[in-house]
């Protein structure tokens, strides 16, 4: 009996961090995806960028796809831990209506990757994902490639409190794992990023990032301004809801043109109930939110994000009724 | 004769769902076919399952119902035959019946004479029917959890159909569900077959095509697959055994098509982990067996269980990987248990401020102060008994039970809570009762586990409980239905569990009694306090669990459980050895006649009292011989009984109570007890009153069913 101590000498050419990006965003783009750049506003997930959270409302078809740069402030460790990040890579990928072979579409992606499934154990085991905020949910699994979790496979069903019609799969891969699986390495930062091909020499995801790991650990968990952060939460919330308050007495305004209507800018409106939440997360890093604060800020991120998502349905829908 | 096989192809199905899909997808097609007398005599069901399928084939299916004729009364002779030629009414029924009017037949009836009709009706076709009805069968399976796929939203189910398969012996039945077209072509194994469609020949021949396509379809099967396979790889190490684990071996069992069995090491230097946390990793996170030496300690191995067939290099890559996660895994755990030594439970009080117990009531910070007040209370009244424990280390555990709730491991591994705070109390050489107090704060969380081994933990896990229970009722979160999102059943049957099997002398009103009014934390919600309703609430609430644990838990019948409970139900032990008595004498011949006579009584007392008949007085009355026996013989039992009661010898109470039968008895054959003299019924209805009484006293006969 080979002992599993010792790695098994096979996949010895694994991909670079960045092979593997470009592989999976080749894969998708070849089957009629958008590829978009990662958003420029800090999100927690990529489900919280624009191109998913608010694409996914209404009827228009849709395909996108995205690397999608993740902060979650609490779970940063000082690039200390060799498998948690502050700030983590989410290849995000929306089908939207979801194909009928989108698991065998999903199974071939991991080949594009270089994964030979042949060789690996696969199972889809129940998972059903939840964004309560936003209220988002739906109903999925996690992949499990070798005992690794390696993607979030969702029908997503309701976004921002809304019924979705279509429904749309969201994929979520999570693009350190698989790299630190294929290159099997035990830690994140000893992942290979990029090779040059003429020299061989290799950068590390810990040359690339491991500095900001430090840094924004230190920043998000002991130096963060509270009180200033708290005053960045009630100045974002103002202008959201400000925004929010004028786009709904707008869209509800009979007599409102729809050239009014159209360029109405919840799409900003939706960025800065964005950084509201980015500043919860902050907050609750440095431990300065409350039991009794928690339930009512979160209602609060809740109320931008579900307003902004209800008008903004509404407006597309407006939009598709004056063009038709 | 032939055979039928339906499947139905899904996108993975939960695990945890699966079993119970199979069986109810079985009985559907049973009772379809039943109803349409399609199922042949000593046909032979057998339902299958895999993540991907559910089937159903029946073997022995009649390709047609069999013909019948029904016999259709109209109206009256007369009515529709006038002058013998057909009227209206006529030409009417025989449209309906769908006959020539030439067929039509005169009936006699007991009201008179009718038009009758005899009209045929063939037999429909097994794939007629099948095609219109089963669909909605299919269609009708209960899912804990269902989703939307298509376009319109025409169908909830657990996830997207994909493929379905009908067949009526080698033919397809055209069949639709969900919008999928039934055909002849399964799936395989996704890797060990590919996407390629699996031909099935003939209904008969489904298990054999899928298990050339890499699919074992049968779940009992798999099932053995799997247990001989967790054997073969266990005996390649001297002396080991993998952990019998049930409940795992039904998940992976529901998770795979084509099990394997791969054994993988970690390093000798993780065993230095408690083995709760191992154990907890390598089940709950990752599915794994784990695997004891002949010692019965955690050996350095896991056993998984693959949803695939690899050759040597395949099972060293996956080996690997499967270590690889588990070694993370166990390098976190051992991490976090590192750092958190670093903040002794003892300064992590006051850190609980930000971990919420209920957001309408506070903190965990605020709880534990509640505990503490419940469990001195608890402790004083339990010591006033003459009950010895340490409540030094009591009240420590109560003041550090939640603390690990803070620390990075439990919020890891959360179902490990109080086995955590229990090691690390250990670890920092805190006091061993208080340690294990901690650890077993939350047993018995189901029913097979033990009570708390000590009294500082019984007593702190029925503090804790208790507090929850009427913190919850207060702000009215009791539970509903089928809704207990804290959990509340399941507090109290810990509470009657650990009752019942302590010497702790409490009852439950006892309990309640020592919740102080919960005013929640500072700042939360304002004007909570238990009123004295809530606290009959909650005692109600606790008494339904003696009950369910009485009857279900403990199996005595139902009535001797309402008997029981309805002359008392606050000490839970001391019901319990009424139940016990009640049971043994149940069956005796002068027992049901007892039972028979209490119920009398109490017939009697009804009516009396629906007619306005007062109690009156036996003082200075002279009754009848057969009043006055009982009168004495009663008189000389109740102080008996009360003192036997006291002792608990319940049996002897009840063998007196019995032997009062021939005394019982001849007092209603000879005695009227509703007297017309209004001075005697008085009296009479005085004497049964305190006989009812007197028996009462350990149980309420009039509950118990006798045979007629």
């Amino acid at each position: 009996m080979p002992s599993t101590l010792t790695p098994p000498s096979v996949e010895s050419s694994a991909l670079t961090f960045q092979e593997l990006l470009f592989r999976l965003q080749g894969f998708w783009a070849a089957r009629g995806c958008v590829l978009q750049q990662p958003y420029d506003v800090e999100v927690g997930a990529g489900t919280m960028a624009p191109e998913t959270f608010l694409r996914v409302l209404g009827p228009k078809p849709h395909r996108v796809g995205y690397a999608q740069p993740s902060r979650r402030p609490a779970d940063g460790r000082y690039g200390e831990n060799p498998n948690r990040l502050f700030k983590h890579t989410q290849f995000q990928l929306i089908l939207k209506p979801p194909p009928e072979n989108v698991q065998e579409l999903y199974l071939q992606s991991l080949e594009a990757m270089g994964i030979n499934l042949a060789q690996h154990d696969l199972k889809f085991e129940e998972d059903n994902w939840e964004w309560p905020a936003g209220g988002a949910w739906g109903v999925g699994w996690q992949v499990m490639l070798d005992g690794l979790e390696i993607t979030q496979f969702t029908y997503f069903q309701q976004c921002g409190g809304l019924d979705l019609g279509p429904i749309c799969v969201e994929l979520t891969y999570g693009m350190e794992r698989i790299a630190q699986f294929l290159q099997d390495v035990d830690s994140i930062y000893d992942v290979v990023w990029a090779r040059d091909p003429e020299t061989g020499a290799e950068v590390t995801y810990s040359d690339v990032r491991w500095e900001e790991e430090l840094q924004f650990s230190v920043y998000n968990f002991e130096m963060a301004d509270v009180p200033r952060l708290w005053e960045h939460f009630s100045n974002y919330e103002a202008e959201a809801q400000t925004l929010l308050a004028q786009a709904n007495a707008l869209l509800t305004d009979e007599k409102a043109s729809a050239t009014a209507k159209r360029r109405f800018p919840l799409l900003a409106t939706y960025e800065l109930a964005l950084k509201c939440s980015h500043l919860f997360n902050l907050l609750d890093a440095r431990g300065a939110i409350s039991v009794t604060e928690r339930v009512g800020v979160i209602g609060r991120i809740r109320a931008l994000a579900v307003g902004v998502a209800k008008a903004y349905a509404e407006q597309q829908q407006q939009l598709l009724a004056s063009t038709s | 004769m032939t055979d039928f096989l339906f499947e139905l192809g899904l996108e993975e199905i939960p695990a945890r769902m699966i079993a119970g899909a199979e069986a109810e997808l079985g009985q559907r097609v049973s009772d379809l076919l039943t109803r349409e007398r399609l199922l042949a005599s000593g046909a032979k069901l057998t339902t299958y399952s895999t993540p991907r399928r559910l089937a159903v084939l029946v073997e022995g299916v009649e390709a047609h119902q069999a013909d019948s004729e029904e016999q259709l009364t109209g109206p009256s002779w007369k009515v529709a035959f006038k002058d013998g030629a057909p009227g209206p009414a006529a030409v009417a029924f025989a449209k309906k019946a769908g006959v020539a009017l030439s067929e039509l037949q005169k009936v006699t009836t007991a009201k008179g004479e009718y038009v009758g009709a005899a009209v045929k009706r063939p037999g429909r076709s097994a794939t007629e029917l099948l095609a219109s009805e089963l669909p909605k069968e299919a269609l009708a399976i209960y899912w804990a959890k269902n989703m939307y796929w298509r376009a319109g939203k025409p169908e909830r189910f657990v996830r997207p159909v994909r493929w379905v398969v009908a067949l009526l012996g080698g033919e397809i039945v055209p069949l639709e569900v969900a919008g999928i077209a039934a055909g002849r072509l399964s799936r395989g194994h996704r890797v060990l077959h590919g996407e390629g469609p699996v031909d099935i020949p003939a209904a008969n021949s489904y298990s054999e095509a899928l298990f050339s396509s890499g699919v074992v379809v049968s779940v009992a099967e798999r099932r053995h697959i799997i247990r001989k396979a967790l054997d073969a790889a266990t005996r390649t190490i001297a002396g080991a055994r993998w952990r019998e684990d049930e409940a795992l071996v039904e998940t992976v069992v529901h998770l795979t098509e084509w099990p394997t069995v791969i054994l993988g090491d970690f390093e000798q230097e993780y065993l230095a982990l408690p083995e709760e946390v191992l154990v907890t990793v390598m089940r709950d996170h990752q599915k794994y067996f784990a695997i004891e030496g002949a010692n019965g300690k955690l050996a350095p191995h896991f056993l998984a269980v693959l949803n695939t067939k690899v050759g040597e290099a395949g099972a060293a890559i996956i080996r690997h990987g499967n270590a690889r996660v588990l070694r993370a895994r166990f390098k976190d755990a051992r991490f976090f248990w590192d750092f958190d030594q670093k903040t002794p439970l003892t300064e992590r009080v006051e850190s609980l401020k930000s971990v919420t117990f209920q957001k309408e009531l506070g903190s965990f910070r605020w709880k534990t102060d509640e505990n503490l007040r419940v469990a001195r209370a608890l402790a004083a009244a339990v010591k006033e008994d003459g009950f010895s424990f340490d409540e030094a280390a009591l009240l420590k555990a109560v003041e550090l039970a939640k603390t690990d709730l803070t620390t990075e491991l439990v919020k890891e591994f959360t179902e490990l809570q109080g086995v955590i705070g229990g090691l690390y109390a250990r670890a920092q050489k805190l006091d061993e009762r208080t340690a294990l107090a901690i650890y077993e704060q939350y047993i018995p969380a189901s029913a097979e586990d033990n009570i708390p081994l000590t009294t500082e933990g019984q007593l702190l896990g029925l503090a804790d409980r208790i507090h929850t229970i009427v913190a919850m009722f207060t702000i009215g979160l009791m539970p509903t239905g089928s809704k207990d999102p804290f959990a509340l059943r399941r507090a109290a049957n810990s509470i009657v569990r650990i009752l019942a099997e302590s010497n702790l002398p409490l009852t439950l009103s006892a309990l309640v009694g020592f919740v102080p009014s919960p005013a929640a934390e500072e700042g939360m919600h304002t004007g909570i306090s238990a009123t004295r309703e809530d606290e009959i609430r909650a005692i109600a609430f606790l008494r339904e669990r003696l009950q369910f644990y009485l009857k279900d838990v403990r199996g005595f019948a139902y009535d001797v459980v309402n008997a029981v409970l309805a002359a008392d139900s606050d000490d839970v032990r001391d019901a319990i050895a009424r139940a016990e008595a009640v049971t043994a004498v149940r069956g005796s011949e002068d027992f049901a006649a007892i039972s028979a006579a209490v119920k009398r009584i109490k017939n009697i007392l009804r009516q009396a009292e629906e007619k306005g008949f007062t109690l009156g007085s036996q003082t200075g009355m002279k009754l009848a011989t057969e009043a006055q026996h009982l009168a004495d013989a009663s008189g000389t039992l109740a102080p008996e009984v009360a003192m036997l009661r006291q002792e608990g010898n319940y049996a002897e109470a009840l063998a007196r109570i019995a032997a009062l039968r021939p005394t019982v008895d001849a007092f209603f054959d000879k005695v009227m007890v509703l007297d017309p003299d209004a001075e005697v019924r008085g009296a009479h209805l005085r004497l049964i009153d305190e006989v009812l009484r007197n028996f009462s006293q350990i149980a309420d006969f009039s509950e118990i069913v006798t045979a007629a």
